[in-house]
């Protein structure tokens, strides 16, 4: 997939992406574990229910990008 | 829907609005007016007369105090009456309440809820709006539909390709992958559209001086209930900014609204352009401004016929959310969050809200 961005820098974020070309969206939960899903409502739930059905993969980091100017 | 989130500081003016004229807005179906006293402090006080209730918006000033344009009542500042007409006695009633008021980046801002919770809430910030390296346009416009369609509408940016086709929707925008994040500790929902290989829209290329493709990204942050936060970077393709943040080649716009519902059905929206490029130039300050004021109409339109709908119909109505959605199911979730009484959410997790939103500075 394309990379993935991450602006955010919190303990608690929860992330979804949209992956480019497809209907796929990756939740990324601030514990590691990721869910795909084609539903954003069931992606969410999925991410709120952490640490319910939350297993930490081995994954490799997110490239993290430079924060803008004037952005948090 | 979600019900209004009460415990927060709203904008409900821009400094400019408030002058020694009594000005009067509702927030939050709260009716209030607005002065500056003889010093230049914005005071806020409910717009009724204890008396008879007539609006205080409809009556005059004497120095700092507001005179009942119907009997007489005389109030301070503090909104405690200083003087009933006919007699010395001052009833122990007679005072109408007065509400926390901040003015910062250019706004007025309001507190809505408890007094005592004022001081520890921090006021989310747009620094850009009252800040001599940028050149500001800006308006409001009144909403006749409920606040979370606002919200809903700011928080898609993929609408822009077919309500705005023409303005600021070019193809790229609807077809770039979106990030949707959410900081449950801070209360922040950040959507992100990096394009790294884009067209430059004539405008841009005109008024910075780009020539060729760009990379652009706009990021929206959003601090739920009233500031939404549009950063739009433009800059040759492959620019990035330093790891330090700082981003001295790219130019900026920060869009910036202010969603303050006034009643249940009807909402202030207030809406901001920052730039820093062009600062002197009237003919990009006009582009903007006329460009954006046609975006905001073109969403007041369809948001009115959306509002008129919703009206109208039955209880439970489903809607289909697809992933374009993604962002606003994020703040509708936090907003309904929001708008329960803490005392409710004890037994339920996760959010904290208490927990004063971190304030960029």
């Amino acid at each position: 997939m394309s990379e993935r961005v991450a602006m955010l820098r919190g303990d608690t974020v929860y992330r979804i992406h949209w992956e480019l070309g497809t209907d796929v969206l990756i939740g990324v939960c601030h514990c590691g574990a990721e869910h795909e899903s084609e539903d954003p409502v069931e992606l969410w739930e999925w991410l709120l229910a952490h640490p319910e059905g939350h297993t930490t993969p081995a994954v490799e980091p997110v490239r993290r990008e430079p924060v803008a100017a004037g952005v948090r | 829907m979600a019900a209004f989130v009460r415990n927060q500081w709203y904008v409900a003016a821009y400094g400019r609005e408030i002058g020694r004229e009594l000005f009067a807005r509702t927030v939050l179906g709260e009716a209030l007016v607005f002065y500056r006293t003889e010093a230049g402090e914005v005071v806020a006080l409910a717009d009724r007369c204890v008396h008879r209730r007539y609006p205080l918006s409809e009556s005059r000033l004497d120095g700092d105090n507001v005179v009942c344009g119907y009997h007489g009542f005389t109030y301070d500042k503090a909104g405690t009456c200083v003087f009933v007409p006919g007699q010395a006695r001052i009833p122990r009633t007679a005072r109408v309440p007065s509400y926390p008021v901040v003015e910062q980046d250019s706004f007025v801002w309001v507190w809505i809820g408890d007094r005592d919770k004022a001081e520890t809430t921090p006021i989310p910030r747009a620094p850009w709006l009252d800040d001599p390296g940028y050149t500001t346009v800006s308006g409001m416009e009144p909403l006749a539909a409920r606040y979370e369609l606002l919200v809903d509408n700011l928080l898609d940016l993929s609408h822009e390709t077919y309500l705005h086709g023409g303005y600021i929707g070019t193809p790229e925008v609807a077809n770039t992958p979106i990030t949707t994040e959410v900081d449950e500790d801070n209360r922040v929902i950040y959507v992100s559209r990096h394009m790294a290989d884009a067209a430059c829209p004539p405008f841009y290329s005109k008024s910075t001086g780009i020539e060729g493709r760009i990379t652009r990204w706009q990021d929206i942050e959003y601090h739920p209930p009233c500031l939404y936060l549009l950063h739009s970077r433009i800059a040759p393709v492959g620019l990035l900014p330093n790891d330090d943040g700082s981003d001295p080649d790219a130019f900026h716009v920060e869009v910036v609204y202010a969603i303050t519902p006034e009643t249940e059905h009807s909402t202030h929206d207030f809406w901001a352009v920052a730039r820093d490029f062009a600062l002197e130039d009237q003919g990009v300050s006009d582009f903007l401004a006329e460009n954006n004021r046609t975006v905001v109409m073109q969403d007041v339109t369809a948001l009115d016929i959306l509002e008129k709908i919703i009206e109208a119909e039955p209880e439970g109505y489903q809607e289909l959310s697809v992933n374009i959605d993604t962002g606003g199911l994020a703040a509708r979730r936090i907003l309904k969050r929001m708008a329960v009484p803490s005392e409710k959410l004890q037994s339920e997790k996760p959010i904290d809200t208490e927990t004063p939103v971190k304030v960029s500075s």
